[in-house]
This record gives C-alpha cells, structure tokens and sequence, in this order.
C-alpha cells in the first residue's frame, strides 16, 4: 500500500534500472567504434559498429528468410521440448520407479556435449529440417524435464494433507495443487531452454555445414567466413543475438504475467 | 460439559492405538483418549511426544498401527496445521474456498458463506490480498476461515498459535474461544503451553514421550466465557501448576 509519491520515485528507479543496461552497451559500442577508427583498422580484422550495421541493413533482405529458418527451428524445438518434458515430469512424479530408470537416460542425453551428436543424427536423419529440430530439442528438453519434476515434488506437504482431508480427486490435486507449485520452477526451466534451444539450432546447423536450400542464420555465418565476407558475418551474428534476447525477454514477461499475480491486489475476481 | 460422566456416547474415541514408524519409532503406545461433544481438549505434551500425530489419527491423515481410531461418520473434521498453509498463488477468498471447491461447488454458488466466514474472523477487507501482503496473524486468521468454512463438528487444532507473538496468540485464543462457544464445535487443541491450554479448554490430557501415552486428565471447571480476568484466579494458577507437575512428572 504505498502512496502516489513513493510508487513515483519506484517507477523512475524501475525506468533507470532499464536504462542502464543500453546505456552500457551503447558505451561499448562507441568503444568499440572509436578503437576500430583511431587504430584504422581493417574490415576483414575488426569492422566498425557503424560497418556491421550498414552490411544488415543492405544484406537484411538475403538475411530475414535465414533469421526466419533459425527461429522456427528454435521454437519448434522449444515447443517440442515443453511437450515432452513436461509429460515425462508428469510420468516421473506419479511413478518414481520410471523416474529411477529413465533419469539417467536423460542425463545422457543431457551431457553428451550436441555438437559430438549432430553429425551422427545428421546421418541417421534424412531430412536436415528433422535433424536441426531434434539437436536443438535435445539440449532445450533437460531444463524443462529437471525444474518440472522438482518444482512437481515442490508442492507444500501440509497442503497436500490438506487436499487429502478434503478428499481432493488425483485431478483436483494436479490442478490445483501441483501445478500451481511448479510453475516457477517450469518457468526457470523455460527460460533457460529458451536460450539453449536457439545455441541447439545453430550449433547443429554448424556441424550440417551451408547445404541444402533452406538454410539458417549458422549457415549464413560460415558462407560469410568462407568469403572473408567479416563484417556479414558480424551482420548475422548480430540477428542471432537478438533472437536470443528476444526469447528470454518473451518468457521474463510471461514469468512475470503468471508469478507477479501471487502478490497483487489489485486483479478483479472473476 | 465440562466432566465426561457416562452418558451420551462420546464424539471421538482411541482405544489402545499404537502408531510406529516405518524407521522403527514408535510415536504412540496404549494410547487411550475420549472425547465428548462439545469440549474443548487441549493436548498437552513435551515436543516429540506424540500430539501431531494424535491428531493426524484423528484427522484421518495418518493410520493406526495398532488399536481403534473411532469418530462418528458424518462429522466433519477441521484441521489448522501449525503453520497457516495457504495457497501462495490464491488471495485470502480463493484460499478459505478451497474445501468447498474441492467439494465441486462453485465460487459464485458459496460467496456468502466464505465471506461471512472471513467477515467472523475479521479479515472482510483482506478478502483479495495474496497470503504474502497478511501478517501472521492474519495467515493464521485465514486458515482459521478455511477450517471453518465447512461448518465442521469437530476442530484440529496442532499448536497453531506458536509462531505468533504474545499479544497476537492471546486475541487469537479468545477469538478461538469465542467461535467455539457460538458454532457447538468440538475442539482438540495441540499446545506445549501449559497457560494456553489452562486458560482455552475444559479438559487438559497431559502427554508423556517416547513412545507417548496418556499421563493425566485434568478437568477445568471454571465456567465459560473466559477473560482476561480468569487468569488472575486462584482456580487457573492451581490447575496451572498441576498441569506443569504432571507435565514435568511425564519428562521425568
């Protein structure tokens, strides 16, 4: 319950909290431009910001429809992965003996570094599109299964008498009891498979090497580098970042859309 | 009320429950408790002595190892844990609603009843705060709500005043008391203190530990309703200090 004064003086600190992140990369760009144009040095060594954004903004039209394949890899990936993930937890937290026997399976799956993987699933699978999808799926699935079966198992024990005593249906309790309570930790696990399943699409994409016609912004990387073409390369990397940023600011706003309820008064009961 | 002379059959009843462990301990021995409509029964007994699960045998939580656990079907049990144990991601309203909810009866269908319930416990105005903006009073004032939103014959209470302040546990008492006159509710109280359960109860069961046991049954006859004043009588200090003799006598 705070007045109209103090909630002024927090929302300015909320707006200079947000500030101060660009502040600090258009600081390092400056840097990095004035170090590029004081040294005079060369393009194919270092190209100036000013360069790399004069090359997107002229190669963006060739670029967009790889900016458009890496994402649908990523989120198809990511789509696949909350699917599987949040079933198997499903399955893992009503039974632990199949937790016990296939949770290994899935730390196998989880440290066995993508890049050794790729080649071989790129062997086995026909279709690159399928090959691409399963790598990124297969680095974005471990967050998602691990923070959900914890935050399934998270669910307060008094409650859980509590349903109990109520003679709460396995429906009821899984509704209102246990998703509820894993919903933060899903939410983290969101957030990092986010990131994960767009470094899965463009490692794999990588070890595929620039074949076949539809092609990805890792692809558009190595072609670049290939023909020395630097500041390209510096164009496309620049449109990987952003994805990247773009999908952990999507799932930081949904967090907070789902989480900041729990303490907020003023929502109207429907 | 206050002395259980043979008469009506009593609401609640154990008979030689034994509860042990799967790791070995055993919580309960012989355990003989009854309990008749209408009293207010505080349990009292050092911590590790077995109240808890006293009361999660007759909750139904829990199930006997050995002896009869047995309570009339049709009345309904009300359970306050020792902490508030409210929903994070639900307001005070959704919180006290859940027993009906899960009953199938919908939030339009039992508005006023929730209400009044959360109107009884003074908390109308926080009806759409989140657990995190009350105070611990007021969480345990919710809980409270919920227990009693059923309309339950019988009330659990396990120790649910302990985390709060002096001043806090002493209006909650006697708010607790209050309900307990209005509503005919049965109550049984779990406290380790000895002037809280003096001063709320008309019978004190004394618990002894390891595995735990009933030690003594004292009978508190001062009349209700009960104030601030009751505590300055002769009556509460000497059943006070009786209560602490046995209870020291059971730790012994």
């Amino acid at each position: 319950m705070s007045g109209p004064r103090e909630a002024g003086t927090a929302a300015a600190r909320r707006a200079g909290a947000a500030l101060a992140p660009f502040a600090v990369i258009v600081l390092l760009l400056l840097g990095w431009e004035a170090t590029v144009r004081i040294g005079a040095i060369p393009p194919y060594i270092l190209p100036a910001p000013s360069l790399v954004a004069a090359t997107l903004w002229r190669d963006l039209p060739s670029l967009l429809p790889s900016l458009w394949f890496t994402l649908k890899i990523t989120v198809g990936a990511l789509l696949l992965a909350v699917t599987g993930g949040v079933l198997l937890a499903a399955v893992f937290a009503l039974s632990r003996p199949i937790e016990t026997a296939l949770f290994p399976l899935a730390i196998v799956l989880q440290v066995t570094p993508i890049v050794a993987i790729a080649p071989l699933i790129l062997i086995y699978v026909e279709s690159t599109t399928a090959a691409l999808l399963i790598c990124a799926f297969i680095v974005a699935f471990f967050p998602i299964l691990a923070n959900t079966v914890v935050g399934l198992r998270s669910a307060d024990a008094g409650l859980g008498d509590l349903f109990t005593l109520y003679e709460a249906s396995r429906w009821q309790r899984l509704r209102l009891l246990l998703v509820p309570s894993a919903l933060p930790y899903f939410l983290a696990g969101l957030r990092i498979a986010g990131g994960l399943a767009l470094i899965g699409a463009v490692v794999a994409e990588f070890a595929a090497g620039a074949a076949g016609r539809e092609t990805g912004l890792a692809s558009r990387i190595l072609e670049a580098s290939f023909r020395t073409e630097i500041p390209k390369m510096f164009a496309a990397l620049v449109l990987v970042s952003i994805v990247g940023i773009a999908i952990f600011a999507v799932f930081d706003l949904l967090a907070r859309r789902l989480l900041g309820r729990w303490h907020d008064t003023e929502l109207p009961r429907g | 009320m206050t002395v259980s002379e043979p008469g009506p059959p009593p609401l609640l009843s154990l008979r030689g429950v034994g509860m042990r462990f799967p790791n070995g301990v055993r919580a309960l021995d012989g355990f003989d408790l009854e309990v008749a409509r209408g009293e207010f029964l505080s349990l009292l007994g050092p911590s590790g002595c077995g109240k808890s699960t006293v009361l999660r045998l007759v909750a139904g939580l829990a199930r006997a190892t050995e002896g009869e656990v047995s309570r009339p079907a049709g009345v309904r049990v009300g359970v306050v844990f020792q902490e508030p144990t409210l929903m994070p991601w639900a307001d005070a309203f959704d919180n006290v609603r859940l027993p009906m909810r899960l009953a199938g009866r919908g939030a339009g269908e039992v508005r006023d009843e929730v209400m009044a319930v959360l109107a009884r416990v003074g908390l109308a105005d926080f009806a759409h705060a989140y657990p995190r903006e009350l105070s611990g009073g007021m969480r345990m004032r919710v809980s409270i709500a919920r227990a009693l939103v059923t309309r339950p014959g019988l009330l659990l209470l396990d120790e649910p005043f302990a985390a709060l302040d002096e001043i806090t546990r002493g209006r909650l008492d006697d708010d607790l008391l209050a309900l307990w006159g209005e509503q005919g509710l049965t109550v049984v109280f779990v406290t380790h203190s000895v002037y809280e359960a003096v001063y709320l109860s008309t019978r004190v069961a004394v618990l002894g530990g390891r595995p735990g046991r009933l030690v003594e049954s004292i009978d508190v006859d001062a009349p209700h309703p009960r104030d601030e004043a009751f505590r300055a009588t002769p009556g509460y200090a000497g059943t006070c200090l009786r209560a602490s003799a046995a209870l020291k006598a059971a730790m012994a």
